[in-house]
């Protein structure tokens, strides 16, 4: 093997009283993918600000092309050719595409070249081919959650890199921009660049990366070629344990009885724009999954049942009530709540107690005379803690002190406060660790047993397969039809998905049958 | 003050039981910083006043405390508006207009119109309702920001009230002693003005209130995320204009309470009093970026404040030289809760 274009030695990093990083040593060979994984607070994320120079180590030392470098500051580290592009998408949303571009590579204090600027930036979109789909000049803010991740993207490949650092890039992206970052990838090899990729998505690991290095709680457990690690072995030594069945039983078709009882009705919804003519029921005690591409209005079609956003026509039945909802509060009142596809934006009070981010839906129901008792405030809450299996310390810290996957729990632990009857999961398990991903799957299973009715919207193909017992797919704003037993394979669904122009005659059903 | 110690032990037993594990950066502070921030004004202040009871023969004194406690019980009332303007992540730089306006309002009815004092009273909490509604409408439903609309508001406040008293400050030596014991009465024998009191009880009330009302910890959950607020049923837009609302009404009371303590109401009375509230709810340890604060520290910060007015006075201290000492208390506060927030990281 060539010489490591990067290299970590035995570093330490303390936060407080936790070791997140004890001891780690790994590096990357010049024109190679290096992925690193393992769950959620096994380290990934403050190794990878050590290298971007975020963070700087207690002890141990980073090596560039076999000299130690300091790196004090994000500055250093890409002056000397160290880019990362963050999991969190980091860009200035009032200003145009090219400036955020260019905002890392620009240290003159002159003028901005804006007719430079835009044609460079034209050129990197291009690589990427989304150039006519973004323009440079465009605001960020108008742009699509996927292609500010492609901005964010571009933005660090407009330096010249040694090593690239890629944090969750596709957790954001659509199929096919995920498919030419894989390409783009594969062109930065060429060039010799060193690439350090982090994902929770194990297939993406076994297509693109070369070497694969595992962590656990801090500690390296093993740095492998991919090749000579199986799927099973990986996951086990992330985890830690024999993890086999990520995804519980189905609802067996007996249990549903000979007439499965209908909880859910919802009946030609639109919301010009959005969405049109959407009608499906859900059955009381099933799963049923909504597929389809970013964009086909799935989020869309949950908001406006919930009241979230304001409904053109159409209407929804509960139980045979037709549900009269005008704000969310009043769909949260019947036991319609939904869980939001963007947990830190709309969903964590970061800055509040754990207990008062559960709390929060229904606070009279821990109140008396307008006043909220604070055991009854936290004892909801560790009974959540408890029911959920969320790692914590106390109910009184802070939401921000906990991993992505504790993060998510604490918001299904919200929704579940309020008892609901239908609860409506979007993308519930996005950047959350496989041992959590499993956990929730569970327990949708079990809400469900319950009696609860579950829609899950996700854009991952093999949870929805895998833990669904129908599947509806919508395709650009409506529902083109809903799959059940048999049917619920990833062909189905992706022809469903991608080629219902083709039988405009299914649109619309599946509106029990 | 009982309650002080309560939450800063509450907090401390926090940061003890964190046992070492999942923890990420951060996490150590949880839940105790608004009683960090509270403890370390208190200690200040006692520290301030052990000097000062060194310094000046003066300070230890019943009348000094009186002196002291009587500037800033009026002003109080408007801190505790402002910070919960603050926690619900806006501001409100209205706040001092209202106090003049509704000063003059009140004041004109009695004397030009010689409508009954208590009625007119009424009169001016209405009118302080009435532009916390503008103040609200404009916020929520033209979704123009909390620093513009107030800032415009303000302006207007000032002019109508420059207007209505053509400049010139309302001799309202002729009001009722009923009324006046408000502003200048003491409590039948004990030398404790009525007004400390009054400042008292509403400040309990609403430092009780904004730990367990569910109706104000609404507001900090808006302050603290204005979507995930929305997205957990709440109606963010009924919050904020009630916040404004409210701000409104004690404004409106503060500046009731003015005039029957000066005897007179002028356009100019409350001209600093919006920074000061700033400055005192911020040295309390709420954030201009919403849903941090608490009515306590907000308190501390302004009876801080007065300490530090009162103790410069009493070293023969300019008072040219207050404004500069005040905003260095400010800076330093926010810089070290700062500072102690990043090394933790």
């Amino acid at each position: 093997m060539a010489q490591a274009i990067l290299e970590v030695r035995d570093v330490r990093k303390l936060f407080f009283a936790t070791q997140a990083l004890d001891g780690v040593s790994m590096s990357v060979a010049p024109g190679t993918v290096h992925a690193v994984v393992g769950e959620n607070g096994a380290g990934k994320s403050t190794l990878m600000n050590l290298i971007g120079g975020v963070y700087q180590p207690d002890a141990g030392e980073i090596l560039l092309e076999g000299r130690k470098v300091q790196l004090r500051s994000p500055n250093d580290a890409l002056r000397l050719g160290i880019g990362f592009v963050h999991q969190e998408i980091a860009l200035c949303q009032h200003i145009s595409v090219a400036e955020n571009v260019f905002m890392a590579a620009n240290h003159g204090v002159g003028l901005v070249n804006f007719t430079r600027i835009f044609s460079r930036t034209a050129e990197l979109l291009g690589d990427f081919e989304a150039h006519g789909r973004i323009d440079p000049r465009q605001k960020v803010r108008e742009l699509s959650i996927s292609q500010q991740q492609v901005v964010e993207i571009v933005k660090a490949l407009s330096v010249n890199c040694k090593v690239m650092i890629f944090d969750e890039p596709t957790a954001a992206l659509t199929e096919s921009e995920t498919e030419i970052l894989f390409r783009i990838i594969g062109t930065l090899k060429g060039k010799g660049i060193g690439i350090l990729y982090i994902s929770h998505r194990l297939a993406e690991i076994y297509r693109i990366a070369d070497e694969v290095t595992i962590l656990r709680d801090g500690r390296l457990i093993q740095t492998a070629p991919v090749s000579e690690l199986g799927q099973v072995e990986l996951v086990n030594k992330m985890v830690g344990r024999d993890l086999r069945d990520i995804y519980p039983a189905k609802a067996p078709p007996s249990a549903a009885g000979a007439a499965p009882r209908s909880l859910l009705e919802v009946k030609a919804l639109s919301r010009p724009g959005e969405f049109e003519d959407v009608a499906f029921t859900l059955r009381e005690g099933e799963i049923l999954g909504f597929a389809g591409l970013v964009g086909s209005g799935r989020t869309e079609v949950a908001r406006a049942i919930c009241g979230l956003t304001r409904k053109a026509g159409g209407s929804v039945v509960l139980r045979g009530e037709e549900l009269d909802i005008r704000e969310y509060k009043d769909a949260i009142a019947k036991g319609v709540v939904y869980l939001t596809e963007n947990r830190a934006l709309e969903g964590l009070f970061l800055e509040l107690s754990i207990a008062k981010n559960i709390s929060v839906m229904d606070l009279d129901r821990v109140s008396s005379l307008g006043l909220i008792g604070r055991k009854a405030e936290s004892s909801l809450a560790e009974r959540f803690v408890e029911k959920m299996k969320i790692r914590l310390a106390s109910v009184g810290q802070k939401a921000n002190s906990l991993s992505g996957g504790n993060q998510q729990k604490v918001l299904i632990s919200k929704l579940l406060s309020v008892s609901p009857k239908v609860i409506i999961m979007d993308e519930p398990t996005r950047g959350i660790d496989i041992g959590s991903k499993a956990q929730i799957y569970y327990l949708l299973r079990s809400l469900a047993s319950e009696g609860i009715g579950v829609i899950m919207i996700s854009s991952e193909l093999p949870e929805i397969i895998g833990v669904c017992d129908r599947v509806a797919v919508m395709y650009e704003g409506r529902v083109c039809g809903i799959l059940e037993g048999e049917d619920v394979n990833e062909r189905s669904i992706i022809r469903m998905a991608c080629l219902s122009e083709e039988k405009p005659e299914n649109q619309g059903t599946g509106a029990s049958k | 003050m009982n309650k002080s110690s309560d939450t800063s032990a509450d907090a401390g037993s926090t940061i003890g039981r964190e046992k070492p594990g999942r923890a990420k950066p951060g996490a150590s502070l949880g839940a105790g910083r608004g009683g960090f921030r509270e403890g370390t004004t208190i200690l200040v202040i006692l520290g301030l006043g052990v000097i000062m009871s060194f310094l000046s023969p003066y300070f230890l004194t019943v009348e000094n405390f009186r002196t002291m406690f009587m500037s800033f019980a009026i002003n109080g009332m408007v801190v505790i508006a402002m910070t919960l303007a603050l926690i619900s992540g806006g501001i409100d730089l209205s706040v001092g207009a209202v106090m003049a306006l509704v000063g003059i309002v009140v004041g004109t009815l009695f004397l030009n119109l010689h409508m009954n004092i208590w009625l007119a009273a009424c009169i001016g909490i209405v009118l302080g309702l009435a532009i916390g509604a503008i103040n609200g409408f404009f916020i929520t439903r033209i979704g123009l920001s909390p620093f513009i609309t107030t800032l415009g508001i303000m302006q207007v406040g000032y002019g109508v009230a420059s207007v209505v008293s053509q400049g010139m400050p309302l001799p309202l030596q002729s009001l009722p002693a009923e009324f006046k014991f408000l502003g200048r009465g003491m409590i039948g024998g004990t030398g404790m003005p009525f007004v400390i009191l009054l400042f008292l009880v509403v400040a309990f009330a609403f430092d009780f209130l904004s730990r367990r009302s569910s109706i104000i910890r609404k507001i900090y959950y808006v302050g603290s995320n204005e979507k995930a607020a929305r997205f957990s049923g709440i109606n963010v837009n009924r919050v904020r204009m009630g916040v404004y609302m409210l701000v409104g009404v004690l404004s409106a009371f503060a500046g009731i309470l003015s005039i029957a303590r000066f005897n007179s109401a002028t356009n100019t009375l409350a001209t600093t009093v919006n920074m000061d509230a700033i400055s005192a709810a911020v040295i309390g340890g709420a954030s201009l970026n919403g849903g941090e604060g608490t009515i306590f520290g907000a308190v501390l910060g302004i009876a801080l404040l007065a300490l530090i007015q009162t103790s410069l006075n009493l070293l023969d201290v300019g008072p040219y030289w207050q404004s500069l000492v005040t905003g260095l208390v400010l800076l330093t506060a926010v810089s070290l809760d700062f500072l102690s927030h990043r090394k933790s990281k």
